[in-house]
């Protein structure tokens, strides 16, 4: 099953390396990790979206608290609260004049925006979960999209509870 | 105070009460090795390989529990330690190792003996830090002994750039008398409640099996451990890593489990209704296949690490927490119900549980021809623990010889048998051997090695000299990597690929040219009188060649696959 599993940790060099190096050590899977720093500059807030087991993934957090750089974390799968989860895409597509409607149109209907528009290209900005990402990319035929930018996903729990020292 | 960054290092050794560190010097450490000329508590090995002083820092802080430290330079010394430190990993042994590294402001520029140490450590140390300013130099030499020390325990590397030792740019120290860090706590405490539960299961137990590892030698559990398994009467079995800790004369240790251990520990292994196990992680090596490993147990395993638990066999009450802790807790609970221990005890089922035990006893799996000519491995350890009353510290390399040291020297306390169990690094006999006698200098210090292991680090012989180790060095000299050699046999058709040593040295004179003594030893007959000899040799390392039986295999065995109930023992023939 998916995990999307959120970690503070300390902004230090290296501590990004240690979870990576974790994941790779011991053959777990990661389908994306996010990271940055938060209101507190001394520590970063990632987001790690991984799968398996129940087994692999008692072991995963289980190994991720064990590193001295995690002040804490926490499986917003299984945490007794609903979690929300966003993610960011920005995606450059071919934009001849017969296609510039539509592409506005899909934008509308998914509450993208353009963010950039040139004479052969639009860039559209896109917020939501990655399945509304994938349904938008989707939309498009493979020859017309350009590039495509994914933050990967970030997540929180919903109500008052909070990750937080 | 105002201190340089190295005066700060040796300053700081000093008052953290470190009483030797073992090294070798490099151009990243000159200022660290010039301030500690000024450390006079701090006693500075000089090894003859850095990879031999992260063993002796290993032995160290296996014999005694308190942190082994270790200083290398940067590039190759840092390259050379990493066996060492991936050892310590992975027996969770507390170490600090202190790595110069070049200037911060050539980092990352290829410069000479320049290698990304934190990288290459991270996955075998238990943390790692880089220095990059000398304001937090001292902090970070707390941290590390503070990490290295506490909860599971393991290696930590401390990487220091040159110039953060520069001795013209000086700053206040003061020693910090204890530190914090948001980010570790190890918890220590069991939960009372887990604890409980578990003492209701082994009361109610038929078939109860104590499985103990290392983890109650690194939390001092000994003596809580004795209490409660003679309280309860129960059976108990050790891993590799715990033997000693209870000991292994008492009617109640069935001796060791797992690959190479006892038919009456693997059988009751296989039998048992409740497990309890103790500081041990559950290795291949102990549990055989998985999917044949205590069919019918329900399984309590205390351990201070919360992934250890269900790692990779699925226990039933967990409890998080230092072992001695929870032991001690058991105890006081065990007062408050103490008419039930009487009945447990007294029980129908436990007395036919012993019954069945010494019916497997009768096996005496262990047995093996005495009456030969040439020398048998066995019997060296046997005679060897004869002679030094089984009170020495015994350290090991890897192979056959390990097997039957832990087999037959019957270790009756902890500390005393220092090898490498986890990662299996041949060349850790001598060097650690070194620490362990360091650290206990009036007390008797074997190192029981093989032809192949003992050549790994055979320069530290050097070492020994100079500072007067008398060290007795118990090679079992088969003439093959014995331990490849018996796979050979036993899956390969006898094709012996590359297992046999060609070349062996001389060890007598090798010994002599140290400037030690040595013996060669290649008759039964002669065995009991050489040690005599040898260990009457108080203050002289005595390199002892044994000539041993060449062929000779380590029973019983469980092969790969196979289940705890389908260990092989010794041939027939073999058993006279
Ligand atoms: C550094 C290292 N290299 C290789 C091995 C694999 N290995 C395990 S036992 C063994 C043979 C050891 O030979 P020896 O020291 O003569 O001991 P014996 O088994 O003959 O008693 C080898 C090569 C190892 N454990 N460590
Ligand atoms: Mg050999």
């Amino acid at each position: 099953m998916r995990h999307i599993i959120s970690i503070l940790l300390e902004n230090e060099s290296g501590a990004l390396s240690r979870v990576a190096g974790l994941f790779s050590a011991r053959a777990y899977n990661i389908e994306s990790l996010t990271v940055a720093p938060t209101e507190d500059p001394s520590l970063s807030r990632m987001t790690l979206v991984t799968s398996g087991s129940a087994e692999i993934i008692e072991q995963i957090t289980k190994q991720l608290n064990k590193l001295v750089d995690v002040v804490k974390l926490n499986d917003l799968n299984v945490s007794q609260l609903q979690h929300i989860e966003r993610e960011m895409m920005l995606i450059k597509v071919k934009a001849p004049v017969s296609a510039r409607d539509e592409i506005m149109r899909l934008s509308g209907i998914f509450r993208g925006n353009i963010i950039d528009v040139t004479d052969d290209a639009y860039t559209v900005e896109l917020t939501g979960t990655s399945d509304k990402l994938n349904a938008f990319i989707a939309s498009f035929d493979c020859d017309s999209i350009l590039e495509t930018v994914r933050s990967g996903v970030m997540g929180i729990s919903r109500g008052s509870s909070a990750l937080h020292l | 105070m105002e201190l340089s960054g190295a005066e700060i290092i040796a300053q700081f050794l000093e008052d953290e009460g470190v009483e030797y560190l073992f090294g070798y010097p490099g151009g990243a450490v000159l200022h660290i090795y010039d301030a500690l000329l000024r450390a006079d508590s701090v006693k500075h090995i000089l090894v003859r390989h850095e990879q031999a002083a992260a063993h002796a820092a290993d032995g160290y802080a296996r014999s005694t529990g308190k942190t082994g430290v270790a200083l290398v330079t940067s590039g190759p010394g840092m390259t050379n330690a990493v066996t060492g430190i991936a050892t310590a990993y992975l027996d969770s042994i507390p170490l600090v190792v202190l790595t110069g590294q070049v200037p911060t402001g050539v980092i990352g520029s290829d410069a000479f003996q320049e290698v990304d140490s934190v990288g290459i450590s991270r996955p075998c140390v238990k943390h790692n830090f880089l220095v990059n300013d000398v304001k937090d130099l001292a902090e970070t030499l707390k941290k590390a002994f503070y990490v290295a020390s506490t909860g599971r325990p393991g290696p930590v590397v401390v990487d220091i750039p040159k110039d953060v030792t520069d001795p013209n740019i000086k700053i206040p120290y003061t020693h910090l008398s204890s530190i914090e860090m948001r980010s570790y706590n190890p918890v220590t405490k069991g939960h009372p409640f887990q604890i409980k539960k578990a003492l209701e299961l082994m009361l109610r137990a038929k078939k109860p099996v104590f499985y103990t590892g290392g983890g109650v030698v690194l939390s001092n559990a000994s003596s809580s451990l004795r209490s409660l398994v003679r309280q309860l009467g129960f059976p108990i079995t050790s891993t590799l890593m715990g033997l000693g800790a209870y000991p292994s004369s008492d009617e109640q240790f069935l001796g060791m489990l797992g690959m190479h251990g006892t038919y009456e520990a693997n059988m009751a292994m296989h039998d048992t209704d409740v497990l309890i196990a103790v500081g041990a992680r559950f290795d291949d090596r102990v549990t055989g296949h998985l999917e044949k490993f205590c069919p019918t147990a329900k399984i309590i395993h205390i351990d201070i690490d919360p992934s250890s638990i269900s790692k990779t066999v699925k226990v039933h009450i967990p409890i998080v927490g230092d072992v001695d802790d929870v032991l001690t807790t058991m105890l006081e609970m065990l007062k408050d119900s103490e008419d039930k221990v009487e009945q447990s005890k007294c029980d129908q089922e436990l007395k036919d549980w012993w019954k069945q035990i010494k019916q497997w006893r009768k096996k005496n799996c262990l047995r093996y021809n005495k009456k030969t000519k040439t020398i048998k491995p066995q019997y060296v350890i046997e005679k060897l623990h004869e002679i030094t009353e089984g009170d020495a510290y015994i350290t090991s390399d890897v192979g056959q010889h390990q097997m039957f040291a832990a087999q037959y020297y019957g270790f009756d306390k902890p500390r005393r048998w220092i090898n490498s169990g986890g990662l299996g690094t041949m060349g850790f006999g001598l060097p650690a051997a070194m620490g362990v006698q360091l650290a206990h200098l009036d007390k008797t210090v074997a190192c029981v090695t093989g032809e192949g292991s003992i050549q790994m680090n055979i320069q530290e012989l050097a070492t020994c000299m100079q500072y007067q180790l008398p060290i007795k060095i118990i090679n079992l000299n088969n003439r093959y990597l014995g331990m490849v050699r018996q796979w050979q046999e036993f899956f390969y058709e006898g094709r012996y690929a590359m297992s046999y040593m060609d070349s062996i040295p001389d060890f007598v004179k090798l010994a002599e040219s140290y400037g030690h003594v040595g013996m060669k030893i290649d008759q039964t007959s002669d065995v009991e009188d050489a040690l005599k000899e040898a260990f009457a040799m108080k203050d002289k390392l005595v390199f002892m060649d044994f000539i041993t039986n060449r062929e000779e295999n380590v029973y019983p065995m469980i092969s790969a696959g196979k289940g705890h109930h389908e260990m092989e023992l010794a041939p027939d023939s073999e058993l006279v």
